[in-house]
């Protein structure tokens, strides 16, 4: 069964074919989606592709480089910010999306080296402290910087945002393409793809290039990663500042996708989350980083039709939805922590790392073992 | 100067309610190196059961001193508490213990979810106001005014962590403890039970919780299913600025930090010509962390870590 497995997935032809199904189900899913449970969902796998590119960002920082970030979401909002003021009625100003969104990405990638820079000597908790500090410090600031001069317009947040628009073409029209009609969480859905599906590739490309291998390295190792030659300064430093446009990009389409933000939207809970979504997911794995993210993302929606089911099941609603998604969430969290602790799709790297654990053993036995190599 | 005094007193009473639930933190930390995040949970725990348990007294009619209700409250929250963070341990996070630490740090997380959602469907989502058993007294000091619950809380943390010192280093449990912190398995070939000394300790942390609840909402009068996140996230820092791990440290970060934080509130928009207001207050604590940090990178009576060679 295995070996046919093996056979199956060294075959070019079959590969490809998987890459076209799956391109083509990606192509179709919110047609999909949208007939099958409603417009609603589309919304929501939008917002999942934000997540995906929210925690690919986190899992350099986390994943690659082993700093641990509690503070991430600050770059989330310093992208969506810089977009909301740039782009509505609140200053006047309406810039373009294709200057926002690399200006976003740059300014928050500034913001994560003025965050590194003083922490570099910090290790582990220390770092996941002032890092958790640094993003409730400028959430507090987005909140009350309503005054003396009005900034942020404080916790009633920005209004009536511009939407994505490229030259004449507004992401949150609707639109007609061959006889189709696409709404626009529908032409959203496809643009939050295609900048999704470039940040894995990049994140992909930087997993195996020189710089990943130094970002490896001082996770692994800081001292013996410097006396190899990395120059630790400057790649965590760079982990902080890639992470963190990769956070300012998601933060301005979400800015100009919701059309209005507020401080709430970036409290240290969402900073939990994204981190529980690549932890969860498998550290390191970008698969697994995707997988955290669309789970995560999806699962507390999910829980919202358990009303339903109480009504199906006793007749009338026991206890609120509401109250009780949460909960079930958090009772998830633990129980797959529990059950996969190194999450649920581990790297390569990370597996070999559960040296104790038998089964990894007995794989690394038969590898040793294996002829055929 | 009498302003000073009074952010002094009040810095000086919230501080030592932080001390007490940083201790729990850093208990846990230098033993299992965990960042306990269901910890703050625990104490809003134990300030909700106080509640319920003096509102079922004042049910039943019960003529009895205030005082001795409260007591009976704390007591029960005590117990409950107790009980909480040994199940905690057990169901949580010892099968993690030999995992990577961020798949502990998830675990944590999703205790405290499931905790706070907890207390969120038995208690209900509205405040909790402290009912006014407890005569309060106020005396002047120099310009200031002190409360005797103000007084009390303070001798009552004084005296705890007092206690939690000798506990530590007198006792052979608090020796267990410490040869635990250094090296786990070892201790357990001196002939320790580690998986008693790890249970204790969350016991004895948990305890300390429930009584700094409670004493958090007969202070503010007020108890909320969401008010262990912010409390527990201040300890934290508590525990982080005095070293975690060490139990002085905690204490000293404990009321550090409810200091800076009330002169903060006091004085920042003095300090900054009017710009910030007092809301910036949490800003302040944050930015005397980082600073702490900076310049300490192991908080302020943290042992320096040896790098690896």
């Amino acid at each position: 069964m295995t070996e046919r497995w093996q056979k199956l997935r060294h075959d070019h032809r079959v590969v490809w074919l998987v890459y076209i199904a799956l391109a083509m189900l990606l192509v179709a899913l919110p047609f999909l989606t949208g007939a099958a449970l409603g417009r609603g969902w589309v919304r929501i796998l939008d917002f999942t592709l934000l997540y995906v590119m929210l925690a690919l960002g986190l899992n350099i920082v986390v994943g690659y480089a082993g700093l641990l970030d509690l503070g991430y979401i600050a770059f989330y909002a310093v992208g969506a910010y810089l977009y909301a003021l740039l782009a509505s009625p609140h200053f006047g100003l309406h810039l373009p999306f294709w200057a926002l969104l690399p200006m976003g990405a740059g300014i928050a990638g500034l913001f994560g080296i003025l965050l590194g820079a003083p922490t570099l000597r910090l290790r582990g908790d220390y770092l996941a402290i002032v890092t958790l500090g640094f993003g409730e410090i400028i959430r507090i600031f987005l909140n009350n910087l309503n005054a003396p001069i009005n900034i942020t317009n404080g916790p009633q947040g920005v209004n009536l945002i511009d939407p994505i628009a490229f030259g004449g073409f507004s992401f949150s029209q609707t639109h007609t393409f061959f006889g189709a009609s696409f709404p626009g969480i529908y032409t959203y859905y496809y643009l939050f793809l295609a900048l999704a599906l470039l940040i894995i590739f990049v994140s992909l490309r930087l997993q195996n290039s020189r710089i990943g291998r130094a970002w490896v390295a001082i996770r692994e190792d800081e001292v013996a990663a410097e006396a190899m030659g990395i120059n630790t300064r400057n790649i965590k430093l760079l982990a902080f500042a890639m992470g963190a446009s990769f956070a300012g990009i998601s933060g301005g389409l979400f800015a100009g996708f919701q059309g209005f933000i507020s401080p709430e939207s970036f409290n240290l809970f969402e900073s939990i989350i994204v981190l529980c979504m690549i932890v969860l997911g498998g550290m390191g794995n970008i698969a697994g980083v995707i997988l955290g993210a669309v789970l995560l993302t999806i699962f507390p929606e999910a829980l919202r039709y358990i009303g339903d089911l109480q009504s199906y099941l006793f007749g009338h609603i026991v206890v609120d939805a509401a109250d009780l998604r949460m909960l079930i969430f958090g009772l998830a969290l633990v129980l797959i922590m529990v059950f996969r602790p190194a999450g649920l799709l581990p790297s390569v790297r990370r597996r070999h790392e559960f040296g104790s654990d038998a089964s990894v053993l007995a794989q690394e036995q038969a590898s040793l073992y294996d002829t055929r190599r | 100067m009498d302003i000073l005094t009074q952010q002094l007193i009040n810095g000086l009473v919230l501080g030592s309610i932080y001390a007490l639930v940083a201790l729990g933190y850093t208990m846990v930390y230098g033993i299992l190196e965990l960042i306990n995040f269901a910890h703050g949970e625990v104490t809003m725990f134990g300030a909700m059961i106080c509640l319920a348990v003096i509102g079922a007294f004042a049910g039943s009619g019960a003529d009895m001193h205030g005082a001795i209700i409260v007591l009976f409250g704390l007591l029960a929250a005590i117990a409950v508490c107790v009980g909480l963070g040994f199940v905690i341990e057990r169901v949580a996070y010892r099968p993690l213990r030999r995992a990577p630490r961020l798949a502990a740090l998830i675990t944590a997380i999703g205790v405290s979810i499931v905790l706070q959602n907890l207390a969120m469907l038995i208690w209900g989502k509205q405040y909790i106001s402290f009912p006014p058993l407890l005569p309060l007294v106020r005396y002047e000091f120099g310009g200031a005014v002190i409360t005797n619950l103000q007084i009390f809380i303070m001798i009552l943390s004084c005296l705890l962590m007092a206690g939690l010192l000798l506990l530590i280093k007198r006792t052979r449990l608090g020796r267990a403890m410490r040869a635990t912190a250094q090296a786990q398995d070892i201790a357990g070939l001196m002939g320790i039970n580690v998986n008693t000394i790890i249970s204790l300790t969350f016991i004895i942390g948990a305890a300390l919780a429930a009584i700094a609840g409670v004493m958090v909402s007969a202070y503010y009068g007020l108890a909320h299913y969401y008010m262990g996140f912010m409390l527990g996230l201040k300890a934290f820092t508590a525990a982080v600025l005095g070293g975690i791990g060490n139990i002085a440290g905690a204490m000293l970060g404990g009321l550090l930090l409810g200091v800076i934080e009330s002169l903060g509130a006091g004085y920042i928009g003095t300090l900054t010509g009017g710009f910030l207001g007092s809301h910036y207050q949490d800003v302040f604590a944050f930015f005397v962390l980082i600073l702490v940090l900076v310049i300490r990178p192991s908080g302020l009576l943290g042992e320096r870590v040896v790098e690896r060679a």
